[in-house]
């Protein structure tokens, strides 16, 4: 199952409040593969990952701070390139 | 008053609380942060992405914790005990208990001194978290464990056992190694090639398996420390490339240190190689798969060329941890199953669908090496013989661990590898062991070895019984397999049709 493809990612919880999360992360990266398994949901990418508050802000219905990242991310790979008012940004840098 | 960004608050509370000295040297105050040999010429310019400051830190740590205390609560009120997969299931725990709740202790102390110790205030506050973060997981830890303290043997004594028994010199002697090393190559060992390169092996696919396995409460426990060490990740990979960037010059020393913590740690990682697949009844991921997946993967084709751009190589004797993905669980739990009379753990023999879901996780090697001697044990158990063995095995001088590894690409062969030094013979498991041995033959030769330990009359008694006594392992209780255990006794009686109510 290895590939020699390049991948960078985040690992999280699988939790409701999660849930809008992975979501808002689905729609601002289309080219995401998303794995569950029990407890968690595992995220990959060949791209950058972002994870932008206005779009998690609108799935969950109340405002959220990207601090909050926090209390979802089990494990990543790569480097946070990005951590900031509006938007996490996970990739490898060179 | 406007709300400052993130930027601005992580420079006002963390950068801009510090000051430089100006009546006494810094290398005064800093006395440790020098003598490894590590140029740095610029503090300030570390990076912290997680831009944490200290009411952000509190109010989302709180919060984690808020959450695992319902948990437990919830667990411990329900008789949550009652719904795990199988009461051998625990055995995993108990491992987990006594091998690594001390360690988290441990990183607890060490980062308070890194905390003081680094010039830096980014990298102090970094390591104060931490700090705050790994005493915060031995105190969830233990308290999740003692509900089942309450139903099962073997979660007592857990400390002593720690410093004592044979199997726990293993992760014991790994981070003492670390700490007593200088604080560049502590956090190269414990914060990059620990937590970076392999806690994901530990705690990912371990915390999966306690969910598929209704473990609630460590599954909880597990994640809420994992998401502290998604920091901790980051505070490995910044200190990496912070000492890369600085100069040239600490670019061969953090290689050596990759090189030696790499190959600790996947030492280290055999114990929980065996736990994955063999020690929980209802499996998520083999050993195997998580290798591919949480070290070939991200760490080889993702992390390694990034380090690539600052002339680091991927560690060495790699290729021989990449060889062993397919046979270390198998040799592990074997070993460990014919000392079980001696561990404060049971083992228990592999049933069919255990050895299926084995055949076809490790297609080329289970079937052909392991399985048949497996299933040899199974038929001398269901004739109430247990393949024991009786006496003490040879431990490798550098990871601790019995010498039950094999040569690379050959299962069938032991790898024995041995050092003259100053007039004594020293073994070794393997050439990554060796060569860790002979960078610093002076510091290994001090190491606390079980057998020879027992050997020295140090442990209780030249007996079994009485260096069992001297670990706080309880005779016909504690250990011996599971299948003849007090615990699965009990099990059997709570889910008898009219199940008794627990003790």
């Amino acid at each position: 199952m290895t590939t020699a493809v390049r991948l960078c990612g985040v690992d999280l919880q699988e939790t409701e409040s999660t849930r809008a999360i992975v979501e808002a992360i689905e729609a601002d990266n289309p080219e995401i593969t998303v794995r569950h398994v029990p407890g968690l949901v595992k995220i990959q990418s060949v791209n950058p990952v972002v994870i932008k508050r206005e779009s998690v802000e609108a799935r969950l219905g109340r405002p959220w701070e990207t601090h909050e990242f926090q209390m979802a991310i089990v494990s990543y790979a790569g480097h946070i390139a990005e951590w900031d008012d509006d938007e996490i940004v996970i990739k490898w840098e060179h | 008053m406007k709300k400052l960004s993130m930027r601005e608050r992580y420079n006002l509370l963390t950068r801009d609380l510090d000051w430089t000295p100006s009546y006494v040297d810094p290398a005064e105050v800093y006395p440790f942060s020098r003598y490894e040999g590590i140029k740095i010429h610029d503090w300030d310019a570390w990076e912290d992405p997680f831009r944490l400051t200290v009411d952000a830190y509190a109010k989302y740590q709180a919060e984690k914790d808020k959450r695992l205390y319902a948990v437990l609560d919830s667990f411990a009120q329900s008789q949550g005990h009652l719904g795990i997969s199988d009461a051998s299931y625990l055995n995993a725990m108990k491992l987990f208990l006594q091998g690594v709740t001390k360690l988290e202790y441990a990183a607890h102390r060490h980062f308070a001194y890194l905390a003081r110790h680094l010039d830096g205030p980014g990298p102090r506050f970094a390591a104060l978290c931490q700090s705050l973060d790994e005493l915060r997981h031995a105190q969830t830890q233990i308290h999740t464990l003692s509900n089942y303290n309450k139903y099962y043997e073997g979660f007592h004594s857990w400390p002593k056992m720690h410093d004592r028994v044979w199997y726990l010199s293993v992760p014991k002697s790994f981070f003492d190694d670390a700490m007593t090393a200088g604080p560049f190559e502590f956090l190269t060992a414990i914060s990059f090639s620990f937590e970076y390169l392999l806690t994901n092996l530990l705690f990912v696919p371990f915390m999966s398996g306690a969910s598929f396995n209704g473990d609630l409460p460590t599954m909880t426990f597990g994640f809420s420390a994992q998401s502290d060490e998604s920091r901790h990740m980051t505070l490995g990979l910044e200190v990496i490339k912070f000492l890369l960037e600085q100069d040239e010059a600490n670019v061969p020393i953090v290689q050596g240190w990759i090189d030696k913590w790499f190959w600790r740690g996947h030492r280290l990682n055999a114990l929980v190689a065996q736990m994955m697949d063999y020690m929980l009844p209802k499996k998520v991921m083999s050993w195997k798969e998580a290798f591919e997946l949480y070290f070939e993967q991200q760490m080889m084709q993702g992390l390694f060329p990034d380090l690539a751009y600052y002339g680091i190589t991927p560690p060495r004797h790699v290729e021989h941890a990449i060889l062993e993905k397919d046979i270390v669980s198998h040799q592990t739990y074997w070993v460990l199953k014919q000392f079980t009379f001696a561990a404060a753990f049971h083992t228990w023999e592999v049933d069919d669908d255990s050895m299926a879901w084995l055949s076809a996780q490790y297609p080329d090697t289970f079937d052909t090496y392991f399985k048949p001697r497996l299933l040899k044990s199974r038929e001398q158990a269901a004739n109430g013989m247990h393949s024991y063995f009786l006496g003490l095995p040879q431990l490798c001088q550098v990871c601790q661990i019995p010498m039950l590894f094999t040569e690379p690409g050959d299962p069938t062969t032991i790898c024995f590898r041995h050092r003259e030094y100053k007039g004594e013979t020293y073994h070794m498991c393997s050439d990554g062991c060796q060569w860790i041995f002979d960078r610093e033959p002076e510091k290994y030769i001090q190491a606390w070895l079980p057998v020879h330990q027992i050997y020295l009359g140090n442990c209780g008694g030249p007996s079994v019984p009485e260096v069992l006594s001297w670990y706080g392992v309880e005779e016909g209780v504690d250990n011996h397999p599971y299948e003849v255990s007090p615990d699965r006794k009990s099990w059997d009686e709570w889910h008898a049709a009219a199940g008794v109510a627990g003790k």
